[in-house]
């Protein structure tokens, strides 16, 4: 029973993630009706954010040490950060120390500012054109992205902290009475899941509960019959591009201290991400975030001992088994809708 | 009816004629292109094939600069490095047999097949008389049986798998790094002292022929000193997040958990444990710990501050105090602004040796290179006194038992060194049967001709 529930817990924040990128894939597909292949890549910047921010909070000045030396027997330079010279070591450390969640305010403008790039720049010259030419553009756009971040950040994975507040975890066995340390789960996992859910939350209502959002979800319904009203939904729909991308990016900031950022991180949840996607069913934002989640928790009891030593290797497959399973069963999807890509 | 001017005596004549006539020009130039690539010019081209694009790429870069410097001592330029140090004098600094030495570089992206193609073309499109560089087994296995077949001379990078000069040794295949026996005999001592006898110890292991070697290995080590291994699960190469797999660990009754994880793996699976509270544990009266039997700087530094504490193992490190060690790190750090890793270091080393062998050999026909090679002694690289056993094609020298630093003053000293493991204790019978036992042949050398 621990070990179910401690495979739960696992899957949670895996499964946020997914959820997180699948939605923003659907976002985009449902209203621009473009696969987006450069969606992982958008994850990806988000996690980089995280890196320019701390970085950017660590710029430093050398002081010269003279009582310690450096590799090649020069005398030492100590690197000391400007925010703990300006704010005094307490304030500007503990700036340093909050710079994943800090970088959300960097991650916003320049996730929407990019994904507006995108889209005015390069996608919509794809709009009329078919599915595999816009698979194409946008695979050859996420190269391209990661390739600029490998010359800037170069290929290893860059460790990203987060605040010490958050570090260490919390042993759900005692609180629900099982033995000590069988049920653990980091504290910075419960907080992505809990972003997760904010993130989420927070777009459905955007859709829901706004006059923008409604327009825009009449627009993903019938695009023509909205046009025909005198709106202008391409505006709308471009504005939705730069949520998305701003969705995918948050879930990658977020992500930064659970896996170090590194330049392909993007295409390992990308594929995955579409599987989810086409799970959940096309075009359906509900179906994204919940099959986002069911994946997420299936791969993790997938990768327990005792299910690969029935099936070995099934940690693998098995995302890729429930998508077959699931296409076999409900042609669109676990909540797809009727006529999406099905012209 | 038609008269035939041929007889029986005039075709043999007249063939035996042509024949030799034919042969005349091979045997005339069999000294010019007797084996693959023999250089005419006044210049020799190596080939440089590490990983430039993909998720060892700064590794990559690390063994391009290591052996640019390399090209560059054996050509005279510079401070001459380990030049200065290394005990055989058969290179003056002119380059190699009255030759300068060019590079041309292959990029293997971490994958076996595009190793192979970019090996391929530096050896038939430029002509290159030696393979040098990589960071992985896998790909340094499938370029060693390339140059095999192509018949020119394969000088190991970073290959720490067994099997390397285990099973599949071969006879132009050279490797100077150590391997997975080699960490298990230097870590075991080390983790006996400091954590007993008696724990239980859980694998990660990665999937594929040096994740296996190692996980055997240490397996083997530790097991001989008391230790039980509780389980050793395999995880996917590039998995990600690890925690399914950490998790069950602590449900497991084990104390210790060993990463057999490299590169980017590595850091993840070892910043999850820690992220999970595995070394905050008390488990069987324990403090809970975690080994990562093979290090590397570059990948040290992605891990932060969770590698703080944990024990490994390294084929060289430039903090060592030695003659050779210092001028390699003065000369590299001089032009770089950096010290150099420890693929960087195998691979300048690798160089290094090719171009002395050569130049002992008198030739650079790679059998003749290969028998330079063969239980050659030398001292002066940094790792003590060496040698290049004539068996399987692998060097024997100190090992290094690593640790992570508690407080590194910059990003390049995050590992300290607890131990040099003298060479001793790392030696082992050609034929044992972790390194594919009576069956393990090197094979004919193989010139090409």
């Amino acid at each position: 029973m621990d070990a179910i529930l401690l495979q739960i817990l696992n899957g949670l924040d895996k499964g946020s993630a997914y959820a997180l990128i699948a939605l923003g894939l659907t976002l985009i597909f449902g209203t621009l009706g473009v696969v987006n292949f450069a969606h992982g890549a958008l994850f990806m910047i988000g996690a980089f954010c995280a890196v320019v921010m701390q970085r950017l909070l660590n710029l430093s000045y050398e002081v010269v040490d003279p009582t310690r030396t450096d590799f090649l027997g020069n005398p030492l330079k100590v690197q000391m950060p400007y925010v703990e010279s300006w704010f005094g070591t307490e304030f500007g450390g503990g700036l340093i120390e909050w710079s994943v969640p800090l970088s959300i305010l960097l991650a916003i403008p320049v996730m929407v500012g990019l994904g507006f790039a995108m889209e005015r720049g390069l996608i919509k010259h794809f709009y009329k054109r078919p599915h595999a030419d816009q698979i194409l553009v946008t695979f050859g756009l996420a190269i391209v992205l990661q390739e600029i971040i490998k010359y800037f950040f170069g290929a290893n994975p860059i460790p990203t902290t987060s605040p010490d507040l958050f570090s260490g975890s919390f042993d759900f066995g005692v609180l629900l009475g099982f033995d000590p340390n069988t049920i653990i789960y980091p504290y910075w996992r419960m907080v992505y899941f809990l972003f997760a859910l904010i993130i989420i939350g927070g777009v459905f209502s955007f859709l829901q509960f706004t006059t923008f959002g409604m327009v825009v979800r009449a627009g993903m319904a019938d695009r023509e019959t909205v046009g025909l009203l005198g709106i202008n939904i391409d505006r709308r729909f471009t504005i939705m591009f730069g949520l998305a991308a701003a969705v995918a990016g948050l879930a990658g900031v977020m992500y930064a201290p659970i896996l170090s950022p590194n330049y392909h991180m993007g295409m390992d949840f990308l594929v995955l991400s579409f599987v989810v996607v086409v799970v959940g069913g096309m075009g359906s934002l509900p179906g994204a975030v919940l099959a986002g989640f069911l994946l997420g928790i299936l791969q993790s009891f997938a990768s327990m001992n005792e299910v690969k030593s029935i099936i070995p290797g099934i940690d693998q497959v098995i995302i890729y088994l429930i998508a077959i399973i699931i296409l076999l069963t409900r042609p669109r999807g676990l909540m797809g809708r009727k006529g999406v890509m099905e012209d | 009816m038609t008269n035939s001017t041929f007889t029986r005596r005039g075709v043999l004549k007249t063939g035996a004629v042509t024949g030799a006539g034919l042969a005349l020009p091979t045997i005339f130039t069999s000294s010019a292109s007797a084996f693959t690539n023999e250089p005419t010019g006044s210049t020799v081209k190596f080939g440089f094939n590490v990983p430039q694009t993909g998720p060892y790429a700064e590794e990559g870069l690390d063994e391009l600069r290591a052996q640019e410097l390399a090209v560059e001592h054996i050509n005279g330029m510079g401070d001459g490095g380990m030049l200065n140090t290394f005990t055989s004098k058969a290179l003056d600094g002119t380059g190699i047999l009255g030759k300068k030495v060019e590079f041309v570089t292959g990029d293997t992206q971490t994958k076996s097949d595009a190793a192979r193609a970019s090996a391929k073309s530096m050896i038939e499109k430029d002509g290159v008389v030696m393979i040098n560089g990589g960071s992985s087994s896998g790909v340094a296995i499938a370029v060693q049986g390339l140059c095999q077949e192509a018949g020119i001379i394969f000088m190991a990078g970073l290959t720490h798998s067994n099997d390397t000069t285990g099973k599949d040794r071969k006879a132009n295949g050279f490797r100077h790094f150590f391997n997975a026996y080699m960490s298990g005999a230097a870590l075991a001592p080390v983790l006996e002292k400091e954590y007993g006898t008696e724990r239980r110890a859980y694998h990660l292991t990665a999937d594929y022929t040096w994740g296996y070697t190692q996980q055997e290995s240490i397996q083997s080590f530790t097991e001989a000193m008391g230790w039980e291994t509780v389980n050793n699960v395999l995880t996917p190469v590039g998995a990600g997040d690890f925690s399914s797999y950490i998790t069950p660990v602590l449900q497991s009754g084990a104390d210790v958990l060993i990463l057999n994880h490299y590169g980017g793996d590595m850091v993840n699976s070892l910043t999850q444990a820690v992220q999970f509270g595995l070394r905050d544990k008390m488990v069987n009266g324990k403090q809970f710990e975690i080994v990562v039997p093979l290090y590397s700087e570059l990948m040290a530094a992605g891990a932060g501050e969770n590698i703080k504490g944990v024990f490994g193992s390294m084929n060289w490190n430039w903090q060592l105090q030695d003659a050779g060690t210092k001028a390699f790190v003065q000369s590299f750090g001089q032009k770089y602004g950096r010290p150099p890793s420890n693929s960087a270091h195998t691979c300048y080393v690798q160089t290094l040796l090719y171009a002395d062998a050569v130049a002992r050999a008198g030739s650079f026909n790679p059998c003749a290179v290969a028998e330079a090679l063969e239980g050659f002694e030398f001292d002066g690289m940094g790792n003590g006194p060496t040698l290049y056993r004539a068996d399987d094609h692998q060097c024997f020298k100190d090992v290094l038992v690593m640790k992570g630093a508690e407080n590194p003053t910059t990003q390049y000293d995050t590992l300290e060194v607890v131990e040099v493991t003298p060479r001793a204790q790392v030696e082992y019978a050609p034929n044992h049967p972790m390194f594919g036992g009576d069956a393990a042949t090197l094979g004919t050398c193989n010139d090409g001709a």
